[in-house]
């Protein structure tokens, strides 16, 4: 008890200043500290603690993609790669390609044709190089009777196909989101198939949902003339809701928007109307130049996701590879699409599964009432201490503040989002921390009662509680560990709190007290214990 | 200074009496707590429910409650749950799961939005579809489970198991009666309750190991008393030690109930029925299984097990 080394002091004194240089940052005002942290040294922490959407404001979207569309359109490549080897090996079928749910079947009568083709079909199953996820080979083949051949999607090969329009999708997410300009927006993959998206500070939620669910996807196609082929035509809804109605169009996309190199919000200059501006690269221009100079005064549909936004008529050709896209636009809307297009189109459509937005107000009072919880659950528990322990309880005190200053440091430090739960778990280890303390106390005056001299019982009390100490610790330890496994958002928040609490109390309700008081000890002499 | 002490001093109070008492009570609440959770259920926040939740504060000032209602009920979006909270001006809407899947919560959500209007500051906007509640749910319950038995892998290699069957009943029980306390009174059971219960857990087993530690450690020194005898005592040195991290604790949570807020408020409240029946199952349930289970003969009478046991804390200060 009474030997306690120098350099255990120093290393407890210093570990708590970098504490305070690591939780400064948070506490000035906001404008105050880009100020503050220009002017200090470079080696200082210049972080401030991050604040999680309940406490901030802003918006959380969960979104999902449609396993179920992903797989049509994988089913709908496989359909027209089979067609196109069809076609390369000249063989001839009973009745087309016909598509299923997860597969494409054929029907070749003729042996040795189907001898040709089903070595090229296995070539087109067999995955392209090994991935970094493994060789995953995307579908099975299958023959039946009368020269049936059956190719069904495999679950890996799904599954793959999934987890790569998520990638995708976040980065084309990322780029649409960067361009609404707010700040440090968090895009991440959820499990195989899902997206969070946070936002902080953002409000409108609706702008947001729509920037995030559109596909975006572009094409150009001719509205078909009145007598063609109706097996070529396609009738597409329009894509302003106030103007019911279908346009007929061509199957066939003439110009896709995978060759868009830009687009911008502008005016037409005749009648002032919002219209976006785009730019297609070479080959987009070259097929856009040749297409309208082909089809002068027909009708040239704008189809995005399968709408028909307007279909104007092409008066010449246009080269150079620019356009415009009018049709009857807010400045809004303009914008958006704008924005959509230029961060290219979605893989598969997103559905938002999960919702929930704050607004900076209540933020800012949820941040208010946890702080007036904490300042009083602290007050009330450092009289407490010291009304029970008197001396030994400000030792407490002194270390229960460390505590804490120890729990924002780590939050700091390891970039630990604090949420309003997250408040709740600290004002919880408050408790717990001085728990130690307790154990330790009522120890060591059950030793001193038993007839034990002073020091005796300082040192007895300190090294029965630690097993104690340790054991509940753990418990609780467990708890909070399995808490952030399985929780999700403001349970995890709740869970880091409260597993560093833990830690760190064990540090200064054992270690620090067990120093003030042996310090104590050593200046004072004491003939009684004061507890 | 004259310190406050809460606890008497070198109390003798036989605990052990009771659990003639405290066995029937406790199972008769128990069982009151499932039937209670069966017919009439906890209040499910929209995380586990699904649905939709808006929080509004009136711009005027004042919360029109009825014609909120209205407005809601003519939506067809089925009961529309409308709440005052807090001031005249805040209020809370929440409508429940709507047919069709996700799109649906989507739609359901614009449409409270167009029909309510500029005149109310949307505070909180919540919507959770039908499949992310079930996964919550999932993970939730998963979560409670986990922890529970992973306590008792630790619990079984500290102590005899004896004492982990006793931490865990004690722990079960806790939690049997934190969901009747949800089912009584109607507070709403969200994520952050799943918070609540898993801290209450845990609070229960920091309970229960402190009472169980030390009757090892008794158990140790007192071959002679009775097993009931030598409870009471560990529980009775314990004593002040309880009463002063519960009364902290409570001090703690009291805070929160009164200035953390509305959305931990329910957290706050139970985490402090959590104190009180974590204690009380510390005492007068995980305690006296150790008679029933006989942990005191095992290790009477094989005393070579005894050195599994790492004696930590058997290092004697020299007095």
């Amino acid at each position: 008890m009474m030997r306690f080394a120098t350099w255990k002091i120093l290393s407890i004194l210093a570990g708590t200043l970098i504490a305070i240089l690591l939780v400064i940052p948070s506490l000035l005002p906001p404008d105050l500290r880009e100020d503050v942290l220009k002017h200090s040294p470079s080696w200082l922490p210049a972080r401030a603690i991050v604040l999680g959407l309940d406490l901030q404001g802003g918006a959380h979207v969960l979104l999902e993609v449609d396993a179920n569309a992903v797989t049509k359109t994988q089913v709908e490549n496989l359909r027209d790669d089979v067609r196109r080897l069809l076609r390369e090996q000249n063989v001839r079928l009973t009745g087309g390609v016909g598509m299923q749910s997860r597969g494409v079947q054929l029907r070749v009568p003729d042996a040795a044709e189907r001898d040709k083709l089903l070595p090229k079909l296995q070539a087109l199953a067999a995955p392209i190089g090994a991935s970094l996820t493994g060789a995953v080979s995307s579908f099975t083949i299958n023959q039946g009777s009368d020269g049936l051949i059956q190719l069904t999607l495999s679950d890996a090969g799904i599954n793959d196909r999934v987890r790569r329009a998520v990638d995708q999708s976040i980065e084309v997410l990322r780029r649409r989101v960067d361009a609404l300009g707010t700040t440090e927006p968090n895009i991440q993959r959820v499990g195989d198939d899902r997206i969070l998206v946070e936002v902080p500070g953002l409000q409108d939620t609706q702008r947001l949902k729509d920037i995030l669910g559109t596909t975006a996807k572009l094409e150009f196609r001719l509205v078909a003339d009145p007598g063609a082929n109706p097996a070529d035509i396609e009738d597409l809804p329009n894509y302003k809701s106030d103007s019911p109605g279908t346009t007929p169009v061509q199957r066939q996309i003439m110009v896709q928007g995978e060759d868009l190199t830009d687009a911008s919000p502008g005016f037409e200059q005749q009648t002032g109307q919002p219209v976006v501006n785009f730019r297609f690269n070479l080959r987009g221009g070259q097929q856009f130049g040749q297409v309208t100079s082909e089809n002068v005064g027909k009708r040239f549909a704008i189809v995005l996701d399968g709408k028909v936004v307007s279909a104007p008529v092409i008066r010449g050709a246009i080269p150079g590879g620019s356009g415009q896209i009018s049709g009857g636009f807010t400045v809004e809307e303009a914008n958006n699409l704008a924005v959509l297009l230029r961060a290219g189109a979605l893989p598969a459509k997103l559905t938002v599964v999960e919702e929930r937005t704050v607004g900076p107000g209540l933020g800012q009072d949820s941040i208010n009432a946890g702080k007036t919880a904490f300042y009083v659950a602290a007050a009330l528990v450092l009289t407490y201490m010291i009304t029970t322990y008197g001396i030994f309880g400000i030792f407490a005190d002194i270390a229960l503040a460390v505590h804490i200053l120890l729990i924002f440091a780590a939050m700091v430090l390891l970039g630990a989002t604090l949420t309003l739960p997250g408040i709740a778990g600290i004002v919880l280890t408050i408790g717990l921390a001085v728990d130690a303390n307790v154990l330790i106390y009522e120890r060591i005056r059950e030793e001193n009662h038993a007839g034990r001299s002073i020091i005796s019982s300082l040192d007895s009390g300190f090294k029965r509680a630690f097993a104690t100490i340790v054991d509940s610790n753990v418990t609780m330890f467990v708890a909070a560990l399995i808490l952030y496994l399985f929780g999700s958002g403001p349970v995890r928040g709740f869970a880091v709190s409260l597993g560093l609490g833990i830690l760190t109390s064990i540090v200064t309700a054992v270690t620090m007290t067990r120093m003030m008081i042996a310090l104590w000890y050593r200046a004072k002499r004491p003939t009684k214990l004061p507890i | 200074m004259k310190l406050l002490r809460l606890a008497p001093e070198n109390t003798k109070f036989g605990f052990m009496r009771f659990r003639r008492w405290s066995y029937p009570f406790s199972a008769f609440m128990s069982i009151v707590s499932v039937v209670m959770f069966i017919m009439v259920g906890v209040n499910f926040g929209i995380d586990f429910a699904g649905g939709t939740l808006l929080e509004l504060r009136a711009k005027s000032g004042t919360a029109d409650l009825s014609t909120l209602r209205r407005v809601g009920d003519n939506l067809g979006l089925g009961h529309l749950e409308v709440q005052g909270f807090g001031q005249p001006s805040d209020v809370t809407l929440r409508v429940g799961l709507q047919p069709g899947g996700d799109p649906a919560q989507q739609a359901a959500v614009a449409k409270l939005k167009s029909a309510i209007g500029d005149g109310y500051e949307f505070r909180r906007v919540e919507v959770v579809g039908p499949r992310v509640s079930g996964e919550l749910v999932q993970s939730g319950t998963l979560g409670v489970v986990v922890s529970i038995f992973a306590v008792l892998v630790y619990l079984a290699f500290r102590f005899e198991w004896q004492f982990a069957v006793g931490a865990v009943i004690a722990t079960m029980h806790d939690l049997l009666l934190t969901v009747g306390f949800f089912s009584v009174t109607h507070l709403e059971f969200n994520t952050t309750s799943i918070a609540a219960i898993l801290t209450i857990v845990g609070y229960s087993l920091n309970e229960a190991v402190v009472v169980l530690d030390r009757i090892r450690e008794v158990m140790k020194k007192y071959k002679r008393i009775s097993t009931a005898d030598m409870i009471d005592m560990s529980i009775n040195a314990v004593l002040p030690r309880t009463i002063m991290t519960a009364t902290t604790v409570f001090l703690a949570l009291l805070a929160l109930v009164f200035f953390g807020g509305e959305v931990i408020k329910s957290f706050s409240l139970a985490m402090m029925w959590g104190i009180f029946v974590g204690t009380y199952s510390s005492i007068f349930i995980c305690s006296p299984i150790l008679i029933y289970l006989g942990v005191r003969n095992e290790t009477r009478d094989a005393p070579v097990n005894e050195p599994k046991q790492k004696p930590v804390q058997t290092t004697k200060a020299t007095a």
